[in-house]
């Protein structure tokens, strides 16, 4: 079917725009929601063995030719990570079923949780820049609403910050395109691609390179990397449990989409200077988050702090430009949009019992959870890339990758980071599961075996997904075959060049 | 033409960014307004200023580029969204928490 790639954009959009109308039947509301949900999953894993067997699926918008219209391109790495997104859609709407109060779904909670996957789907599936730039609006106006839902003190607050960071880097997007379009004369991306080749053909101007780090910067913002993530803490600390594994496992992940799609895809000629500036600030991203990650002693925080180191790693994988780097990349980013949401869940349920996410308040949960503390003992380990579990063989991927390109303090950086991530989550196992146990008021109406469910399928795939990587190594380097060979991509997109 | 515009956009921005820099929420809303002027100005100036029809089919050609208006139109509405949304969340934060001044919006949550 010729239409098959933009269904990951529309079932969503449509769910949203009818559970406007039912806002005030719940249990409706439920059904549609994760019906919907379910049918994306199916639906997108079809998309990826589409583009396994046939290649790069492209489809102009209209009908009209390729750099004239908005093309909706589908390469693996796409198709990849709208699977991934749609399945922690539907691990996200699970939970909320009683992870989230009445009050709150009936305020058109389903609605902005299904607009935000529109805007994440699109985003990764779109081909033209303004039309990223438009997708990511959707996502972000979404992520403003489920922010902000609920409107207790501490959210408004924040909320604000929010809303004012991502005003400003949504500007900077439009200076950004503004000056590309200026300089190009187009916004379809394989044809800027195409066309920045052309202009570098005795080496990039400068104006290329401004170009590139404006875009660095404004994706460096939406993603939190290194002397952008100022607002990062504070804002995902607001928001409830469910939200805030939407908002870990996808917002900042489409940052660093758009930053590797770019860097690969546009800037990719002059390799010296913007490969060095990502790679520095990659690192120092790395660097930052462990600092954060070690330092507090709130559960919250520290898997907040994890994101901001992920986000470092996989940046590294990018900078490196080796296929086994961008492999392991593509690898680490699948595994870590997983794995965060399962451990936000995991951590809201805790918040849930003890009613506080101070960890010195915490202990002794497994004597009467053993389920939940072995799930998030899994979700730990995956986290810190032990061998059969997920996060290995991404990271063992990048730091090949950074051998093989030399950068060697990288390399170890990204090692060592492992172990503070290590030693980060343990902390939160350790002082928390074991040791006495405490009474906690209202503890049992807490309904932790249904809200276990999500977690447990992410932490599943989390451990199927590093058994069986051999089983998903060929979908992987195919992904990172279109991102280091960006002449396939502009093939698919412009036919005749 | 473009040099003058090119100034104009640069002085929106410096107003913008001193705006948003003050303690006064509305203030802050008001440079993220004038930021937007100055982004949506920008795309069309770096479209280039010649002098040209209207982009109607019906004048007589040739034709100013049609494409940086339509996505003038289209950041102008998302701005616009935007921007409602912040008034009101300014609205409800200073009913809620009783002040406008950034520096008293700090918290301490999560630092133990």
């Amino acid at each position: 079917m010729i239409n098959f790639l933009i269904l990951p954009i529309l079932i969503p959009l449509i769910t949203g725009v009818l559970l406007i109308f039912a806002a005030k039947h719940v249990m409706l509301q439920r059904w549609v929601a994760g019906l919907s949900a379910v049918l994306s999953v199916i639906v997108s894993v079809l998309l990826v063995q589409k583009v396994k067997n046939d290649g790069i699926q492209t489809l102009n918008l209209s009908n009209w030719d390729a750099p004239f219209g908005i093309t909706l391109v589908s390469d693996m790495v796409s198709a990849l990570l709208v699977l991934t997104t749609s399945v922690i859609g539907l691990a996200c709407v699970i939970y909320s079923f009683r992870g989230i109060d009445e009050d709150r779904e009936k305020f058109y909670y389903y609605s902005a949780v299904n607009f935000l996957l529109v805007g994440v789907n699109g985003a990764f599936t779109t081909g033209d820049i303004f039309n990223l730039f438009v997708f990511f609006e959707v996502m972000l106006m979404s992520s403003y609403v489920l922010i902000v839902i609920g409107g207790t003190k501490i959210q408004l607050r924040e909320s604000i910050k929010y809303l004012l960071v991502n005003v400003i880097s949504s500007a900077l997007f439009v200076i950004a395109v503004a000056y590309l379009y200026s300089v190009v004369g187009t916004l379809n991306m394989a044809h800027i691609s195409a066309r920045i080749s052309e202009i570098s053909e005795m080496g990039q101007p400068g104006i290329i390179t401004v170009i590139a780090v404006l875009f660095l910067i404004v994706f460096g913002l939406k993603g939190a990397i290194f002397p952008l993530f100022f607002w990062l803490p504070g804002s995902y600390y607001a928001p409830p449990a469910p939200v805030l594994a939407l908002f870990g496992a996808l917002l900042t992940k489409v940052g660093v989409y758009s930053i590797a799609r770019t860097y690969t895809l546009f800037f990719y000629q002059d390799g010296g200077f913007t490969q060095q500036l990502l790679t520095i600030l990659a690192v120092a991203t790395i660097i930052l988050g462990v600092i954060g990650a070690i330092a507090y002693w709130d559960i919250k925080k520290i898997v907040i702090y994890n994101i901001i180191i992920a986000v470092g790693v996989i940046l590294f994988g990018i900078s490196a430009m080796t296929q086994d780097s961008l492999t392991g990349a593509i690898f680490y980013l699948i595994h870590d949009m997983n794995i965060k949401a399962s451990l936000f869940m995991l951590v809201g349920i805790v918040a849930a019992i003890t009613g506080t996410s101070n960890l010195r308040k915490i202990s002794g949960l497994i004597k009467r959870y053993p389920g939940l503390g072995w799930t998030f003992f899994i979700a730990a380990l995956s986290l810190s890339g032990i061998p059969p579990l997920s996060g290995f063989v991404g990271k063992l991927l990048i730091i090949k990758g950074g051998f093989e390109s030399e950068h060697y303090w990288g390399a170890g950086i990204v090692l060592m980071s492992s172990l503070f991530v290590l030693f980060s989550i343990m902390k939160i196992f350790i002082n928390g599961f074991w040791g006495t146990p405490r009474a906690y008021e209202g503890a049992d109406k807490i309904p932790v075996k249904s809200m276990m469910i999500a977690p447990v399928i992410l932490v599943a795939i989390a451990v199927l997904y590093g058994v069986g990587s051999e089983f998903v190594y060929p979908y992987i380097s195919q992904a990172a075959e279109t991102l280091a060979n960006p002449s396939i991509y502009i093939e698919a997109v412009l036919k005749e060049y | 033409m473009e040099i003058v515009m090119s100034v104009v956009v640069g002085i929106l921005f410096m107003s913008a960014t001193y705006l948003m820099l003050s303690k006064s929420l509305l203030r802050i809303i008001v440079g993220t307004a004038i930021l937007s002027h100055g982004a949506h100005l920008l795309i069309l100036t770096m479209g280039g200023l010649k002098k040209g029809a209207a982009p109607l089919l019906g004048e007589n050609g040739p034709y100013t580029d049609p494409l940086p208006q339509a996505l003038i139109l289209t950041a102008i509405v998302i701005a616009f969204g935007v921007t409602a949304f912040f008034l009101v969340l300014a609205y409800r934060a200073y009913q809620e928490l009783g002040t406008d001044n950034m520096d008293k919006l700090r918290g301490t949550e999560g630092n133990d």
